[in-house]
């Protein structure tokens, strides 16, 4: 992290964003899926905060939302100080300069037909980044070699590459309009687990190297999370349960869901784990068409009391930056 | 405890349009009645093929070049894929639970119907015994109001549910082995974590051995006694799960304990990530195929052939001509 580490890039407030689900013909509005349910939080300038959680809890469509693809149901996004969710289509294109997005899927999210150049370089020529053609040329070898590529490179075409190098053209097409602020969707969970460790500290890398780089770490597997991550915001069916310092989370989580997810992921070390409490949760994740009533983690909770149904526990620091939304803490 | 199902020397190789693909060059290795087994490796590695030659389920252009496969005092490859002895054996006496809780289940059947059929076809049981059997069944794997859900299709279930369905049918005809290829791969983490405990549990109550095939170091970690290390086709690295996580002796395992975050370790720390790419396996070198990517290759590594697996001690061995003193030294783990 830099100097400017006290400077909000990301500061999200209330956000909701709930699909409706439509019925017959005439497309009545029946229900609600609630995919992210009034959730805030910051991002400092510089810092990469990790958004983990199950499939369905709302991670991908928090992305989603700060990068404007879908239009929020109700909140606000302030994206270096300006309420994104309020402005209108035309002005949003400009603002994409500053933010972009890695990809889940480095098979599906590069264009086949395209080579790996004009991949990186479109970037550059829609937001008019570049003058001539001979600045083009340059700053896609430059991203090239920022991510680790050969630039000799940059006429193949996609299925020539292996997954991990993929990922790298990902990442360089991310980077081609230096870009405030990354959200990485699930950047890895594709890969091999010996190509995993490359993206990982690639992307650690380039943000020792270029000032201020903020990522949004979104993924499921909280080892990874919590490796590159300062912060961690762990998700529940559309809402934050709790978000803490990385080192935190492992050592002291306190809402029963993370607890409950740190057991369940299994460290590589057979001595470690004679010793590690199990935590094995009962049931499954409850559809986010009917969550359950009051905190929607109620029903798999060991700690549950009458008053967990009655209402949703609000988020609330309990000390040093640890927010937790539990009312039996 | 004795030997109960032991494989030497199996190959299986794929005729393809670019060459000759040994997707299994070569393995031995055995399972311990009562044992829980873990075999690691990345994809591509020949760790599903190895164990779907077991099977006998090669899917065309592959074929099981040479080997030998005993279980219960007889080779399972002399007998026909499709022959009786091998059904009699393939889904009854070993089972097998795949990676895909979406596919791996007709979605035109009643799950229940998929529950009979192996009761009808393996236990000779009639409908209304089987039927009940297949509710007893979907009970002993969790599934809540069995009776009613007995009734639904695939699509109805979630994939948590649809895996616990797949337990069930493996272990319908109290299978001596089940072999789980990355059960739980496709399943959310907490998904995961029950039903890894609910096949741990039900292989002790059934006094079965188990198989885990996965790429998750964590998972063999947790419940696997001893572990083989698969890498390009071969197994690199064999031993009991401790001596592997406190001692890994071959340079590929090393690399993977290394390049893995860790839970419990410093955030900060720096991964160190295996250089290179998996090798093609199309064209192999002769000489070891972990060599291009070998942090602690020598001359000798360049000059010989791929190196067999060797005794280091008691149950430990690996492939790899490296002076292990040398690699002892450094902290491998934390």
């Amino acid at each position: 992290m830099n100097l400017s580490q006290n400077d909000t890039l990301l500061d999200i407030k209330n956000l909701k964003m709930y699909f409706p689900v439509t019925r017959g013909l005439l497309r009545r509005k029946v229900a609600d899926v609630k995919a992210v349910d009034d959730i805030s939080f910051k991002v400092k300038r510089g810092e990469t905060l990790g958004l983990v959680g199950e499939s369905g809890c709302g991670k991908t469509t928090t992305g989603r939302c700060i990068l404007r693809l879908y239009r929020p149901t109700a909140g606000h996004v302030y994206f270096e100080g300006l309420d994104i969710c309020a402005l209108p289509e035309a002005k949003i294109r400009p603002l994409r300069r500053k933010m972009s997005l890695i990809f889940q899927d480095p098979f599906g999210s590069l264009d086949p037909r395209q080579s790996a150049g004009a991949i990186v370089g479109e970037p550059l020529k829609i937001q008019h980044l570049v003058s001539s053609k001979q600045e083009y040329g340059e700053r896609v070898e430059e991203l090239f070699r920022m991510v680790g590529l050969d630039p000799a490179m940059v006429d193949r075409v996609p299925h020539e590459f292996s997954g991990g190098q993929r990922q790298r053209i990902g990442v360089a097409r991310a980077l081609a309009c230096e870009p405030s602020l990354i959200i990485c969707d699930e950047p890895i969970s594709a890969l091999d687990v010996s190509i995993q460790a490359q993206v990982i500290n690639l992307l650690e890398e380039l943000q020792e190297g270029l000032e201020g780089l903020t990522y949004l770490f979104i993924a499921h597997d909280l080892s990874v999370v919590r490796h590159i991550s300062d912060r961690v915001a762990v998700m529940y069916l559309g809402r934050i349960v709790e978000i803490t310092d990385s080192k935190v989370l492992y050592e002291n989580p306190l809402h029963p869901y993370t607890k409950a997810l740190l057991s369940a992921v299994p460290i590589a070390d057979p001595f470690v784990e004679e010793k590690r409490e199990r935590i094995i949760l009962k049931g499954e994740v409850p559809s986010p068409l009917n969550p359950p009533a009051g905190c929607s983690f109620h029903p798999r909770c060991s700690l549950a009391i009458p008053e967990c149904s009655q209402a949703v526990p609000p988020l609330r620091d309990i000390g040093g930056g640890h927010e937790v939304a539990c009312i039996r803490l | 405890m004795s030997v109960l199902l032991e494989v030497r020397n199996l190959k299986t190789h794929f005729k393809t349009e670019s060459g000759l693909v040994k997707a299994v060059d070569g393995i031995s290795y055995h399972i311990d009645e009562q044992e829980i087994v873990g075999l690691v490796g990345e994809s591509g590695c020949g760790k599903s093929v190895s164990q779907l030659s077991v099977m006998q389920l090669i899917p065309t252009p592959g074929e099981i070049a040479s080997g030998e496969v005993i279980f219960e005092g007889q080779d399972l490859l002399k007998f026909k894929s499709g022959g009786a002895e091998m059904r009699s054996i393939r889904g009854a006496k070993i089972a097998m639970i795949f990676q895909e809780p979406m596919t791996s289940l007709n979605p035109v059947l009643t799950i229940g119907r998929q529950l009979t059929e192996t009761l009808e076809l393996h236990l000779s049981m009639d409908r209304e015994a089987s039927r009940e059997q297949a509710i007893e069944l979907l009970k002993l794997v969790g599934i809540p109001s069995a009776e009613s859900r007995v009734e639904d299709y695939p699509h109805q279930f979630s994939g948590g549910m649809r895996q616990r369905v797949m337990i069930a049918m493996a272990l319908s005809c109290d299978p001596r082995i089940l072999i789980a290829d990355e059960p739980t791969t496709a399943l959310d983490v907490t998904t995961q974590a029950q039903l890894l405990e609910l096949m741990k549990d039900l292989v002790d109550r059934f006094r079965a051995s188990l198989i885990i095939v996965t790429h998750n170091l964590g998972v063999v970690a947790r419940y696997a006694q001893r572990i083989y290390v698969m890498y390009a086709g071969r197994i690199v690295e064999e031993g009991t799960t401790k001596d592997i996580f406190a001692h890994p002796l071959h340079p590929y395992t090393i690399g993977l304990l290394k390049c893995v975050p860790r839970l419990d370790e410093e955030p900060d720390k720096k991964l160190v990530p295996i250089v290179g790419l998996p090798p093609n396996l199309v064209n192999m070198p002769p000489t070891c195929a972990f060599l291009p990517r070998c942090p602690y290759s020598s001359g000798i590594c360049r000059q010989k052939h791929w190196p067999e697996l060797r005794q280091i001690h008691d149950n430990h061995y690996i492939a790899c001509y490296a002076d292990i003193q040398e690699k002892q030294g450094e902290s491998i783990t934390k």
